[in-house]
């Protein structure tokens, strides 16, 4: 039983005053001491939460790139979460900024020729800002990726030849068929890079005399110890300036990835597990059937061609996921597309067969951010050369030229190199 | 002086919780909150009657508006969702923000005092009253829109954001969980109300600010520039319990709600302490 509070006695005297206001005084050090109990809690957990590196075998990068191609973990489940800074006006926070119940996101921008759940609607948030993925995997025809937003979700979920898209937020559902063939099983849900995985394997794909792969020591993601294993460009003129893969070391499993800048600061993709179980998910996971009352908007070739046309050069390419020569081998795929180059400092070079600056759609498709073309725009920087003029787009990461008679550069290269190839070229 | 019984503060926290929910004031509270359900299940009802979805394509409105014309489950979340940022705080605003300077106001506080209960058992009874009228507005709100969705909409299995299913009892136990955490989202905004109380004689000043600190957290809130704040706001981590309608649960962001009121609890709840203990009670 608590006893009665002292201060409730009415009669005090002149000296009892006094210590009456000191006993005042004390009694706000309760707050004031909460708070900073709070405050030193939040700061010191997660320094002592952090370990340090852990200790590991010493490992060549050859071991470590034979573990990784060697890994065979099929079942997997976890979070994944993404930031990416490509220098552009972060769409994320704005999209944040506004109340979820206010409309919202791409998807609506989108409405015009699409369903809101339809995954190239959804891929251009991922270009910008910070992002929550779930992730899980049970073998190759079943997968499944969400993307967290406010109050909502939208889930991308590939099991056996269906793909769906549940967006939740307007309850549609996007609906295709993975094709039969071997080749594309199991590739259908990974249009969209999400896993750093995904990443790792683009990026493993540059892997060649121009490339230098070393292992710079261990680190800890997601609780779990892995290896680091860096990959830099050795040639100059790269915008990349190295990425980094956290491969776990027990499964080689690649658990996060960092693509840093030559220009340095922050990355600009920064995708890694914040949680990671190789446990087999639940069946129920990939079980997906429309909601009753929602709009199904079907996704094949022969009925909706503009999706085809999307899926074509879409989601895989047109994330920021591909530096370096594979962001010039995919744009290659396009009509009238020419690479000039090897290896990182690749420049994809195309003809828009137009005089002065063309839409915003051309350049967006050859910087591989589709609907992010518009911004580019106003982001011009003008240069002049042997070629003539020109004005030349930057990002963080790839930068395209596009001259006054419609030649159009880009690569993941500086502003130097895009000239120097536009003049070798005239 | 002699101890009082423990039976002694029930009576009191009773006697109170009587006062407090035997007011107009706070019954007509309550009427609003129930009403507002009533109000999203027939504007929706309504626009859907033709078989259209809402907000249109791009899924504009409150969280899950889209899902309730299929499973009426889903007016309870909506409804949560339409009251928790302005509604459900204003109402425990009000009525935390009159706990002490409304008896102080009437006149009353120091006749609650001279029984031998002791300030900080009193502010203890304040405070567990207000809780109790966020736990009572929460389910009001909630119960509201569960026989308002029943009412107008089917009701079955449900598709959770994630695209899988739950059964509807599992939907019903969801969304009783998602009530208790809405509840306890108010419990910092309560503690702020509280010890805004303590701080002056005057319930309609208390109760104006309290509201008015509410509504400016949440315009900070959305300021973009602010965003290093914006983890510390008590209404910033409110929406979380959407994240409970996910399969699997997502913790992250509803375990930092829950934390994030605890501490307001805390920190307001010792202020009002020290405030309320060393302050001297003129009427």
């Amino acid at each position: 039983m608590a006893p009665i509070d002292t201060d409730d006695s009415t009669s005090a005297g002149e000296g009892e005053e006094l210590r009456a206001g000191r006993r005042r005084a004390a009694r706000y050090v309760v707050p004031v001491a909460v708070m900073g109990v709070a405050a030193a809690t939040i700061g010191l957990v997660p320094a002592l939460a952090d370990s340090g590196d852990p200790d590991l075998p010493k490992i060549t990068a050859e071991q470590l790139l034979q573990k990784m191609a060697e890994s065979d973990t099929e079942q997997l489940s976890g979070t994944v979460r993404i930031n990416t800074d490509l220098g552009l006006p972060d769409l994320g926070g704005l999209e944040s900024g506004l109340m979820s119940g206010m409309s919202g996101g791409p998807g609506g921008a989108d409405g015009g020729d699409g369903s809101a759940a339809d995954p190239s609607a959804k891929l251009t948030e991922l270009v910008s800002g910070s992002h929550t993925l779930r992730v899980a995997a049970d073998g190759p025809d079943r997968q499944k990726v969400s993307l967290i937003e406010d109050t909502a979700e939208y889930s991308l979920i590939h099991d056996g030849k269906d793909v769906w898209g549940y967006d939740s937020k307007s309850n549609e559902v996007y609906h295709s068929t993975a094709p039969d063939g071997a080749e594309r099983s199991g590739k259908s849900a990974k249009d969209v890079p999400a896993t750093p995985k995904d990443f790792a394997e683009e990026a493993l794909k540059s892997v060649d005399d121009t490339t230098s792969v070393t292992v710079g020591g261990t680190a800890q993601v997601a609780g779990r110890d892995a290896y680091r294993l860096v990959v830099e460009p050795k040639q100059k003129g790269s915008t990349v300036g190295a990425i980094t893969v956290a491969v776990d070391a027990e499964t080689g499993t690649p658990l996060k990835f960092t693509l840093t800048p030559a220009s340095g600061g922050a990355a600009v993709v920064d995708a890694g597990f914040t949680k990671v179980s190789f446990a087999k998910p639940d069946a129920s996971t990939f079980d997906f059937t429309p909601p009753e009352g929602a709009k199904v908007t079907e996704g094949d070739g022969a009925k909706a061609p503009e999706h085809g046309r999307k899926g074509e050069h879409g989601p895989g390419k047109g994330t920021p996921s591909a530096p370096g020569k594979d962001g010039a081998d995919g744009a290659a795929d396009m009509k009238g597309m020419k690479v000039i180059g090897e290896g990182w400092n690749s420049i994809a070079t195309f003809d828009t067969g137009a005089q002065g600056l063309p839409t915003g759609a051309a350049a967006g498709d050859l910087s591989g951010m589709g609907d992010l073309g518009g911004f580019l725009g106003s982001l011009g920087d003008q240069v002049k050369g042997d070629f003539g003029s020109g004005t030349v787009f930057k990002t963080r990461l790839v930068n395209a030229l596009i001259t006054d008679d419609g030649k159009v550069y880009a690569g993941a290269v500086t502003k130097d190199a895009l000239v120097k190839a536009a003049d070798a070229a005239k | 002086m002699r101890a009082p019984s423990p039976l002694w503060a029930f009576g009191l926290l009773r006697s109170e919780l009587l006062t407090t929910f035997r007011r107009w004031r706070t019954l007509a509270l309550l009427g609003v909150l129930a009403a507002v359900p009533v109000l999203v299940g027939i504007a929706v009802r309504i626009e859907t009657s033709d078989g259209s979805s809402v907000g249109g394509a791009g899924g504009g409105g409150p969280a899950f508006i889209a899902q309730i014309s299929n499973n009426g489950l889903f007016l309870v979340f909506t409804a949560l969702a339409a009251t928790l940022p302005f509604f459900l705080p204003m109402a425990v605003g009000v009525v935390a923000g009159d706990a002490i300077a409304g008896e102080a106001n009437a006149g009353t506080l120091r006749y609650l005092l001279v029984a031998p209960a002791g300030r900080t058992r009193l502010l203890l009874t304040k405070y567990t009253t207000v809780i109790v009228f966020c736990l009572a507005a929460t389910l009001v709100v909630a119960a509201s829109a569960l026989v308002v969705g029943a009412l107008l909409f089917p009701v079955g299995d449900l598709v959770t954001i994630s695209g899988t299913r739950i059964t509807y009892g599992e939907g019903l136990g969801r969304a009783l969980l998602i009530a208790l955490v809405v509840a306890a989202s108010l419990v910092g905004v309560a503690a702020l109300g509280l010890f805004v109380s303590t701080l002056t004689s005057s319930g309609i000043a208390a109760m104006a600010t309290t509201v008015g600190l509410l509504i400016t957290v949440q315009i900070l809130d959305q300021i973009p520039q602010l965003h290093a704040l914006h983890p510390y706001f008590f209404s910033h981590y409110w929406l979380s319990f959407a994240d409970l309608m996910r399969e699997p649960v997502y913790w992250d962001e509803l375990v930092r709600n829950l934390g994030l009121q605890a501490l307001y609890a805390a920190v307001f709840g010792s202020a009002a302490w020290a405030r309320f203990t060393t302050k001297d009670i003129t009427s």
